[in-house]
């Protein structure tokens, strides 16, 4: 059975036998990926557009590398969404994308919403590679990978998402495909990051780190913006660093290792502190090698077939 | 011109009149109220059985959109949106292009309104309380209100400063005009795009909370109660605010407050379409305030239904939904939301939305009661309450088609409007 | 199901593997050189038949692995039904080995030209061999199997099933009438 849509654009509502699905998918291409040729000929003759109106490095090279991979064409668009918001607009710029005859579109994009606007506007395949703090759907799938290779299963274990909840698509996408993946999900973070009635998603909230270590897991560690400092979140780096960082000391206090991933880049020694990051519970390096493969899958899972 | 409307439900709450009878205006005056009519010759009747005539209704929270941004309204696709919608009058919002600051942009717009089916709907210009609509020096207010502005807003934004909206207040109070307030402390709301709460949380969308508009609201209430003067809520959308304006009323202060059909009747789970025409300001709420709303407009706290009519071009909208301009067109579906929503549900008589509709609005600016009796001037809004029909946006008469209303079934519809001698139907 | 014949019944299916494992033998001089290669699904499963066959004559470990072709499907495009992957499963470098790849059955031979392409991929085998328990003709591309279990004459309109005891309960060769379930 195919995936129940012809576009990844979030996993709220994704079944469970769809992530599952991607997952198993992905373990053929982990295995493409440890060949001399790391390149199969499967989206051959295939265009995709790595629409990217906000930089990230990493989200596209990994995105590019996994297209390229499947021997697809691939056309990268990269503008900041401001100087686009000043003359185009994303209808505009889908449709002359499209009419470049484009099979599918990875989209980067600051607003919430962005990737359904592009589904209704163009007939295209559409991924979300992150619309504002709503979704970035391949990063929580490769989390989720990463997880269920390090334990052997998905059900019944204990993850918590630290750090700035409110503005992370990463966090929000983790919640609802873990949460159907049967994992008990929890947040930790300062309450000025923590996005009102989250409750309500069926997890559990913590204000203090020690709390959580207690019952977890994994930890999957945000990133802070550091922009965030701007605005009357939190007091400084240093106090978020002393109460909510992540160091080898909090960690000890636990009674079983506790596995940690963060999808980068890394504030070495702000929200994680670099002995824990280079540690052997660390999977962060992990993940972007899964990263690939989870691309791979998902272009491979909406790209062929009819 | 000569109309007889024959076997009509006439409401008239001012003197508490309802029963079925003939109308007949000639050159705009209502010439004769009574039974069984005969019609003298060549005259235009209309057989009204089962359909209601009211005090002509207004909208008194309308954005025509002129000067400045007539590609989204004009005064004369505003005029003939509110005819169609059964608006014999509105009140038009100053934050246009340049603002309505100047009292030769007040007396242009109601110049350019009688140009429009003979004048059928009255423009009431709310000028601007600030310069520019900026917030840092009033607006020339005693000269905006001789050249006929009816009231003071910075709609659009509030005003911000307490010590503005005190002076504002005060001055306004001199000409017997009310200060309209858009209620947001835009600290709290700055880059919002959505209600804060359950919904924007799932959908990651920056959020506004609506203790924004309760600590406005509460805020102006202080002043009211310290100046004396007469303060309007417009759009009001929050459980929190209303419970203010119930308590303000109780102790006696001159406040009142408006409420939009879109906020009795959509919640905050309708953006999660991603639908630019669910994006408006104040958003919409959670099902308790919209519950707040509607017991608001039950126990009489809330006055007014007005629809903040706010036309953007389909290219404004069909945008991301954070960079979309907020606000939906209201004058051709409020009636048929309010008739279907409050009247159908039995929240309001027919004559309480007839109040809410056209006597207390008129009040709060202050403009000439209707009074529906022989030898008045006609000014009337017909109702069919038990009309079906579907919003269609295709057939606004307004420039824009930005309702999140399109294809929604309703019951009961302004059918038609008779207003300084001219008569509109749109059935 | 309606089974037109049945072409190799049990017995006859393990004397066609016995065969096959003395011709791969004879023909590679002995076992040194060469690995085993399945094709998914049913490939698999008889590579590892061979293998234990094989093993049996030679007392000796055989390295085995199994190809899942799909990534090199020429019909991905059109094809409305999406193949499930199943993963490429090589724990041995095949460059300078004698692969042996073997499938159930030989047909347009588009499969073939997947599975060679793909183990060009994984590195430079000395040799490619085919063997195929069933050659049913047919052929699209210039392929020839170097070790047949049987040739089975057929119609466009049949269909060659290969059953195999870990798959399907049982095992068999039977025609039956294409598009039956």
């Amino acid at each position: 059975m195919p995936l129940a849509s012809r576009h990844l654009l979030g996993l709220e509502g994704m079944s469970k036998n769809d992530i599952q699905l991607i997952l198993d998918t992905a373990t053929s291409f982990r295995e493409v990926l440890e060949r001399p040729i790391k390149k199969v000929p499967t989206l051959q003759g295939k265009t995709i557009v790595n629409l990217f109106f906000e930089s990230s490095t990493r989200t596209r090279t990994s995105f590019e590398l996994a297209e390229r991979r499947l021997s697809a064409d691939v056309v990268n668009f990269s503008a900041e969404s401001s100087s686009v918001r000043k003359g185009e607009t994303l209808k505009d710029t889908a449709r002359n994308i499209e009419m470049m005859k484009i099979d599918m579109v990875v989209m980067r994009h600051a607003a919430a919403g962005a990737a359904h606007f592009l589904s209704n506007v163009i007939g295209a395949n559409i991924i979300n590679a992150g619309d504002g703090a709503h979704e970035h759907p391949t990063q929580a799938l490769l989390d989720m990978y990463t997880i269920r290779e390090k334990f052997g299963k998905l059900e019944g274990l204990n993850v918590c998402i630290i750090g700035d909840i409110a503005h992370s698509r990463v966090a929000l996408s983790n919640i609802y495909g873990l949460k159907t993946m049967g994992v008990t999900v929890s947040v930790c973070g300062p309450k000025t990051l923590i996005p009102k009635e989250i409750e309500r998603l069926g997890v559990d909230v913590f204000y203090r780190v020690e709390d959580a270590i207690k019952v977890v897991d994994v930890l999957n560690v945000l990133r802070i913006q550091l922009e965030r400092q701007n605005r009357p979140y939190f007091p400084s780096l240093r106090e978020y660093r002393q109460y909510f960082g992540i160091t080898r000391e909090r960690l000890d206090k636990a009674e079983r290792p506790i596995t940690i991933l963060h999808p980068g880049p890394v504030n070495r020694d702000v929200e994680l502190s670099a002995d824990v990051a280079d540690s052997e519970h660390s999977l962060i390096l992990q993940q972007v090698l899964n990263g690939v493969a989870v691309r791979m899958a998902v272009l491979y899972l909406l790209g062929t077939g009819k | 011109m000569r109309i007889l409307l024959k076997n009509a439900r006439v409401i008239d709450p001012s003197y508490g009149k309802d029963s079925i009878v003939d109308l007949l205006i000639v050159d705009g005056v209502i010439e004769k109220l009574g039974s069984n009519i005969s019609a003298p010759k060549d005259i235009e009747t209309y057989d009204l059985t089962s359909n209601i005539v009211a005090p002509g209704f207004i909208d008194m929270h309308v954005h025509l959109r002129e000067p400045g941004f007539e590609y989204k309204e004009t005064i004369e696709s505003g005029c003939l949106a509110a005819a169609a919608g059964g608006f014999t009058a509105v009140g038009c919002m100053p934050n246009t292009n340049p603002p309505i600051d100047d009292a030769g942009i007040v007396r242009s717009i109601i110049e350019r309104s009688k140009n429009v089916i003979g004048g059928i709907v009255d423009v009431y210009p709310i000028a601007a309380v600030t310069k520019g609509r900026e917030g840092k020096e009033l607006a020339p207010m005693m000269e905006l209100a001789e050249a006929g502005a009816v009231g003071f807003t910075d709609d659009g934004a509030p005003v911000e400063h307490a010590e503005m909206m005190r002076r504002a207040l005060e001055y306004a109070s001199m000409m017997n005009k009310p200060v309209i307030q858009h209620a947001e402390e835009v600290s709290l709301t700055r880059g919002g795009v959505m209600n804060e709460g359950f919904v924007s949380t799932t959908l990651g969308m920056p959020p506004m909370p609506p203790v924004a508009e309760d600590l406005i609201v509460a805020r102006d209430i202080h002043l009211v109660e310290y100046t004396k003067a007469q303060y309007h809520v417009a759009h009001i959308s929050t459980a929190g605010a209303v419970e203010l304006v119930r308590a303000a009323k109780f102790r006696g202060l001159p406040v009142t407050c408006e409420v939009t059909p879109h906020h009795f009747v959509l919640t905050d789970e309708a953006v999660r379409s991603f639908d630019t025409n669910t994006k408006m300001n104040p958003p919409l709420r959670s099902n308790d305030d919209v519950d707040a709303m509607k017991e608001g407009l039950r126990d009489g706290t809330i006055d007014v239904i007005a629809t903040d009519h706010a036309p953007h071009s389909f290219d404004d909208k069909e945008v991301e939904f954070a960079y979309a301009p907020f606000g939906i067109v209201g004058l051709e579906t409020a009636v048929g939301l309010a008739m279907t929503e409050l009247v159908e549900t039995k929240i309001l008589s027919i004559i309480n939305l007839i109040e809410k509709f056209s006597v207390n609005p008129r009040k709060i600016l202050h403009l000439p009661a209707i009074r529906i009796e022989k030898g008045e001037k006609a000014n009337l809004t017909i109702l069919d309450p038990s009309l079906d029909w579907t919003v269609d946006t295709r057939q606004f008469k307004s420039k824009s088609k930005n309702s999140p209303f399109d294809g929604r079934r309703l019951r009961g519809k302004a059918v038609g409007i008779i207003n300084n001698g001219v008569a509109y139907f749109s059935k | 199901m309606v089974i037109k014949s049945r072409v190799i019944d049990a017995s006859g299916f393990e004397r066609t593997l016995t065969r096959l494992a003395h011709e791969i033998l004879e023909r590679n001089k002995g076992a040194e050189t060469i690995a085993l290669v399945g094709i998914r699904t049913r490939g698999e499963y008889l590579a590892k038949r061979l293998a234990a066959k094989l093993q049996e004559i030679e007392k000796k470990e055989l390295r085995v692995g199994f190809l899942d072709i799909t990534l090199y499907r020429d019909d991905l495009r059109d094809n409305p039904s999406q193949p499930i992957l199943k993963g490429t499963d090589i724990a041995f470098d095949v460059t300078d080995k004698n692969i042996i790849l073997i499938d159930d059955v030989l047909y347009t031979g588009r499969t073939v030209r997947a599975a060679l392409d793909e183990l060009v991929d994984l590195g430079r085998p000395a040799s490619i061999q085919l063997a195929v328990l069933v050659d049913r003709g047919h052929r699209e591309l210039p392929i020839k199997a170097d070790f047949v279990g049987k040739n089975i004459p057929t119609s466009i309109g049949e269909e060659v099933r290969v059953l195999i005891t870990e798959v399907d309960g049982e095992d068999a060769v039977i025609v039956v009438e294409r598009g039956a379930n």
